[in-house]
């Protein structure tokens, strides 16, 4: 067969004439002027977080130099920092020092529980068992937030279902001398601290799973090798090449676990103690308290900490493999 | 003595591939060894076999007299030099070659003297504070180079290691490696699929086809005295003739090959040549290259440039010297 029959000469002309039309003109327009494409896209969603999303964040950042006329309860619009000052009560720092040290444990489980799955999904999954990995991970994700945690509260509660495996493996003693310890402890897994912990963990842990992961999929399989060849234990390998490359992962996924237990006020609400934390002092402080100055300042500290957070991770060089 | 890398029987099978298939192999100390092979052909999982980042289905590997089964790559006073080089982007350049001795625990002003050393062995001083990411593909290799030889590895493995670079790097290169591994005395294994390479740089060459060793040679004894087909006509493309062919001019019935360069192309006169056809000239600079066709069997001859050449399509009379039909061991 010659070439001639497989591919026949066309007399197309070299230049195609336009499609005509308005949407000929558009994409005409657009190919011309591509920052007019760029305009025309980013300014509905530039409008939405600089109106709606930062303008309203920073309404309640000034209504936090406002303060509360005790004796009425009215808000006296005056410039102050006397609702930062009643921060700094021993009340309330409790609820701050509190919500902070759980929010570094829960992020601190998350990644050491994080790190084996994901490495093993991005090193050792492929195909059907990686999409498995994606469906176990993010099918939690799908049920309903409220959902998740009642059904811990009854797998945590003193009838549950813990508490009968642990009676049946006759390791009843093990959590009654952990529940009999001050601060953690309680009368239930679901009435204490660790109760919250274990929640809190389990439902921001798909959170630092997927950046871990992504980190660990970009470290090529061979710097692994080549950490071995060049005499480094497996132990060592970790320490100098996977902790450090997987690092922005992990810093990822712990703004998430860190800032999400900063701010939630349900699960604590549901599994815990009575005590505060400052999702909750916010809520009772704009609800029932009324004082919209006070729990605008409890809305700025998870920034603030937010913000020193980054800082620290930014210097400590969490994102120089980036 | 002792060979500095020993197989016995070595193989390595990934399911029900057979990429290494019972090699024997020895490598003297302080030799320059090439493995030279199709893609696929198990040359590299030969020298992964030596690092230690396979270990064998059967049989045995020494290194130095040590057996090697079973013992992990960081144990290995081996280093290997990785295709794309594996340099650690998150550290700068003196700390990826002091890589090796950080781990040992050597201290740190220590470590940084002797990879500024390695550096300056691989013509790359005072390229330390920069990152990888900054250097080109050629400064990269030497890195690379760098880290492995800070070590001072009992055998060096390379793996591709010029196959990135471009045509005159990689020249320069050749050179620059042949000559670190004589004043270095230390024991070089080479994986290359690049004929070129491995006859230009090696003292001897294992020629791999099938997760077998087809040949092992001199390159003068690959080149000139190919011992199959395969390898007649993986090296240096020779041709390769068959026994009835062959029966004409040697009088044995044999598979032969002949070298392109060895063939003449004439006009004229058929005499005792061979008539045939040009199909087609490729001007290759120094030489051209001709495709003939010798009543159905095709053939290519070498003639320095400058030679009077037929015209694409006219009938040509081919000569060659009988002592350059080189008869092989292959069955005919």
């Amino acid at each position: 067969m010659s070439l001639d029959a497989a591919m026949p000469r066309t007399t197309a002309p070299a230049i195609l004439p336009g499609s005509g039309g308005l949407r000929g003109t558009l994409s005409d327009l657009f190919w011309r002027r591509p920052q007019l494409l760029l305009l025309l896209m980013l300014l509905p969603p530039v409008l939405w977080l600089g109106i709606v999303y930062i303008g309203s964040l920073f309404a309640l950042l000034l209504q936090s130099f406002f303060s509360i006329d005790e004796f009425s309860g009215l808000i006296n619009r005056e410039f102050t920092l006397k609702t930062y000052g009643d921060l700094f009560q021993a009340a309330n720092l409790d609820i701050i020092l509190r919500t902070v040290t759980m929010a570094a444990l829960v992020t601190v489980a998350s990644a050491i529980i994080a790190f084996p799955i994901a490495y093993y999904a991005a090193r050792y999954a492929r195909g059907r068992w990686k999409a498995l990995f994606y469906l176990g991970v993010m099918l939690p994700l799908w049920s309903s937030y409220l959902v998740k945690i009642y059904a811990w509260k009854l797998i945590l509660a003193k009838e549950g279902i813990l508490t009968w495996l642990l009676a049946k493996l006759h390791l009843l003693w093990l959590l009654d001398g952990w529940l009999s310890l001050p601060i953690v402890g309680g009368n239930s897994l679901s009435v204490s601290f660790t109760g919250t912990f274990i929640v809190f963990v389990y439902v921001w842990l798909p959170f630092m799973i997927l950046p871990v992961q992504a980190a660990l999929e970009r470290v090529p399989g061979n710097l692994v090798e080549a950490s071995s060849d060049l005499g480094a234990s497996p132990g060592q390998t970790f320490r100098n090449v996977l902790f450090p490359l997987a690092l922005p992962g992990i810093v990822a996924g712990s703004i998430f676990t860190f800032s999400l237990t900063l701010g939630d006020y349900i699960i604590p609400q549901i599994i815990g103690t009575s005590r505060l934390f400052i999702g909750q002092a916010v809520y009772s402080q704009q609800g029932t308290a009324g004082n919209i100055p006070l729990a605008a300042a409890f809305t700025v500290v998870p920034i603030v900490i937010m913000g020193f957070y980054l800082w620290g991770a930014k210097r400590m060089g969490a994102f120089d493999a980036l | 003595m002792t060979s500095a890398v020993s197989f016995q029987k070595v193989s390595r099978h990934f399911g029900s591939v057979r990429a290494v298939d019972a090699v024997d192999l020895d490598i003297e100390p302080g030799e320059f060894f090439a493995m030279l092979g199709p893609s696929g052909s198990g040359k590299t999982t030969c020298l992964r076999l030596i690092a230690g980042f396979e270990q064998p289905t059967a049989g045995s590997i020494s290194i130095f007299g040590e057996r090697a089964e079973g013992v992990p790559p960081y144990r290995r006073n081996v280093n290997t030099v990785f295709q794309d080089y594996a340099l650690f982007p998150h550290l700068n350049v003196l700390d990826n070659v002091a890589y090796g001795l950080m781990v040992k625990g050597v201290g740190k002003p220590e470590r940084q003297k002797a990879a500024e050393e390695a550096l300056s062995l691989v013509r790359l001083p005072g390229y330390g504070a920069r990152r990888p990411g900054q250097l080109s593909g050629g400064q990269r290799q030497r890195v690379a180079l760098a880290r492995a030889l800070v070590n001072q590895p009992k055998v060096l493995l390379l793996d591709e290691p010029l196959g990135a670079l471009d045509l005159k790097l990689r020249e320069n290169m050749q050179d620059e490696l042949k000559s670190l591994q004589k004043a270095l005395g230390i024991t070089f294994v080479f994986v290359t699929h690049d004929q070129g390479e491995a006859l230009s740089m090696a003292d001897r060459v294992a020629v791999f086809n099938d997760g077998k060793i087809m040949q092992i040679g001199t390159p003068e004894d690959i080149y000139q005295r190919p011992r199959t087909r395969f390898v007649a006509d993986f090296v240096g493309s020779s041709n390769v003739l068959p026994p009835d062919f062959v029966q004409r001019y040697s009088g044995q019935h044999r598979w032969g090959s002949l070298r392109p360069e060895s063939i003449r192309v004439g006009r004229g006169a058929k005499g005792d040549g061979v008539a045939a056809r040009l199909v087609s000239t490729n001007y290759l600079g120094a030489t051209t290259r001709l495709a003939l066709d010798a009543d159905g069997l095709r053939l290519h001859a070498i003639v320095p440039a400058g030679t009077a050449v037929p015209e694409e399509g006219e009938a040509v009379v081919l000569t060659f010297n009988r002592e350059h039909l080189h008869l092989m061991d292959e069955p005919a």
